[in-house]
């Protein structure tokens, strides 16, 4: 066994991974301290299930040092393996059998008697809700119970470092929440977890340390107060009848960028009541009245403006950079 | 424990997990037992009369050709079997449980050990299943206990080799349908041996391939076997085919699945 350098549950130095031609993580550096949670943010695409993988030996990285569970990853995968739960993007149950028989067989791989076993599934079973449906088919259950069983399949072992990718995408707001108030009990109890997610909220709610990856690389790291301070807040938007009055109140705002084809302005603005005040008033003294206002608080989208210059969206298939004029301007001002 | 004793008890894991997965979900063992019965009926009470004749000595009836078919019909029974397998290890991958698995301190191969087990007893069952029908509708093996024995030595064999097979193209499948598919020949096989007929009675290319092909000389042992006749090298070459086959497509499916990362 290596010797453990610090309370570090993860440790990853300069890891690089291509699919084919396809650069996907490059050269990505991370520290997660032991009993945290560290959250890594990043859009579709980014390559959070990629390191996931990686990290939890799935797939081999082609470059880097990493350290998972005070094991090195590459020497003795069967060590971290031992130590880890995981729980990823796309459910990891066994659709044919019952909730039960599903923490059972993982009861039996983990040794764990028959005694045992069989109390942990119980007592599983009972933590996760799912008690009513323990002997029913999984294929009949629900996306929230799916995903519920699948954390509790990751826990039967007790893992002390769990990896979670993604898990409340697709969720409603009630098992969103549901599943966060897991989360907290699972780090009250000690436990390292490490998050991944498409929402800024989400991390802000769960993580002490979020991550936010960009292009293959970690291009902000701090605790969610941190990050926010880099945003620039959030914007007013307000939406016109016809071109005429959308000039009128470009002028009367000073805005320099109308958006002729939506009929409608973004200003910037913190939302507050006396910001929204001074913006109608300037209205109203030009005599224009927008058909609709919508407030915009700040979302993963303003995080990786802030700290990429271009928009988080969809990485898959093409890279955005600079492709609308306005934004380039925007990043070439900064 | 050992590590060995650990692989033991996954692997059983494994076996009671595909066991589970078999008897909750028993249509598809039936449709593929229900094709070797079907076979059986059709060729002896359909074609029967007329292959009996045509069988080489003194020529029969219908009686001696069910004697002459069921070794056929048995391979058949394990062809069929072993679709199911692969089937069930393509569909098994797509399943993200497999993920799971490979994420965990288990014995890597003992998810493919708990398919290869249970293909084994669905394929042990349907045989019992199709022999008590046979028997039923007139097949009279003269076989003595230690004969039988062998006999069933060489199917269990035999099918371990096919199902381990049957699993590697199940891992090489690109989908649920590839899987279903590309096993299919295992089942035209016994026909294109000495199955179902004789191979004398086929035309000369078709001839050669079905006297070199390995149901031939398993279909040969078996009847040997069971009707107490000698098998002579038959079963040299039968046992021969079937340790090949399966020591490949061991190696094979271990690579496969090692070198599987789904997304
Ligand atoms: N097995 C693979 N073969 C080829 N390309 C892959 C493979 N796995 C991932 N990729 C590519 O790597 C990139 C990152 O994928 P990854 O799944 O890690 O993203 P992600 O951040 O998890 O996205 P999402 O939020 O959609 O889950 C994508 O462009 C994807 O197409
Ligand atoms: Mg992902």
């Amino acid at each position: 066994m290596t010797a453990i350098p610090s309370d570090s549950a993860i440790t990853v130095a300069g890891l690089c991974k291509s699919f084919g031609e396809q650069t996907v993580l490059d050269g990505l550096d991370l520290d997660v301290q032991q009993g945290t949670v560290f959250s890594l943010l990043g859009p579709n695409g980014a390559g959070k299930t990629t390191v996931v993988r990686i990290l939890s030996t799935l797939i081999p990285a082609d470059a880097g040092q990493m350290q998972v569970a005070g094991h090195d990853l590459v020497q003795e995968p069967d060590a971290v393996r031992a130590a880890i739960g995981v729980t990823g993007q796309f459910s990891a149950v066994d659709g044919l059998l019952t909730g039960a028989e599903n923490l059972g067989l993982m009861a039996d791989l983990h040794h764990l008697g028959r005694a045992a076993g069989r109390r942990r599934v119980a007592e599983l079973l009972e933590r996760f809700d799912l008690v009513e449906a323990a002997s029913k088919p999984v294929s009949s259950y629900s996306g929230g119970m799916r995903r519920r069983l699948d954390l509790a399949m990751t826990l039967v072992a007790r893992p002390r470092l769990i990896f979670l990718d993604e898990p409340t995408t697709a969720l409603d707001p009630r098992s969103r929440h549901g599943m966060w108030a897991l989360i907290r009990e699972l780090v009250a109890e000690g436990v390292t977890v490490f998050l991944t997610t498409q929402y800024l909220d989400e991390a802000d709610e769960l993580a002490d340390r979020i991550a936010v990856l960009d292009h293959g690389r970690i291009v902000a790291e701090g605790t969610a107060t941190a990050l926010k301070r880099r945003i620039p807040g959030g914007h007013v938007r307000l939406q016109f009848a016809n071109p005429h009055s959308l000039d009128a109140a470009a002028d009367a705002l000073e805005s320099t960028t109308p958006d002729e084809e939506t009929l409608s302005l973004q200003i910037p603005a913190d939302g507050s009541v006396a910001s929204l005040r001074a913006l109608l008033d300037r209205l109203d003294r030009a005599q224009v009245e927008p058909v609709e206002l919508s407030i915009h608080t700040p979302d993963l989208d303003d995080v990786f403006f802030a700290v990429t210059g271009h928009s988080s969206a969809n990485q898959d298939s093409t890279d955005q950079r600079g492709t609308d004029p306005s934004e380039a301007a925007e990043v070439a001002n900064r | 424990m050992s590590t060995l004793a650990y692989s033991l008890t996954d692997s059983a894991t494994m076996l009671r997990r595909q066991l589970k997965h078999i008897l909750r979900y028993p249509s598809m063992t039936l449709m593929l037992l229900g094709m070797p019965i079907i076979f059986l009926l059709l060729f002896v009470y359909v074609f029967g009369g007329q292959l009996g004749a045509g069988l080489p000595g003194n020529g029969g009836g219908r009686g001696d050709y069910v004697n002459y078919l069921v070794p056929g019909i048995l391979l058949l029974t394990v062809g069929m079997a072993v679709n199911g397998t692969a089937v069930s290890v393509a569909m098994d991958m797509t399943e993200g449980i497999v993920d799971r698995f490979r994420t965990m301190a288990i014995a890597r191969v003992s998810v493919l050990t708990g398919h290869v087990l249970g293909s084994l007893i669905q394929a042990v069952a349907s045989l019992i299943v199709v022999l008590g029908i046979a028997l039923a509708i007139g097949y009279r093996p003269t076989a003595g206990p230690l004969a039988w024995l062998a006999s069933l030595g060489v199917l269990v064999l035999f099918s371990f080799a096919l199902i381990w097979l049957a699993v590697a193209l199940g891992l090489t499948a690109k989908s649920v349908e590839t899987a279903s598919n590309t096993p299919l020949p295992l089942t035209l096989l016994p026909m294109l041996g000495s199955g179902f007929v004789p191979t004398d009675s086929m035309p000369a290319g078709l001839r050669q391939f079905a006297e070199y092909q390995p149901f031939t000389p398993v279909a040969d042992t078996l009847r040997g076997l069971l009707s107490g006749t000698p098998v002579g090298g038959s079963v040299i070459a039968a046992l021969a085919w079937s340790l090949g086959i399966a020591l490949v497509s061991y190696l094979w499916a271990k690579r496969l699945y090692n070198r599987r990362y789904t997304r």
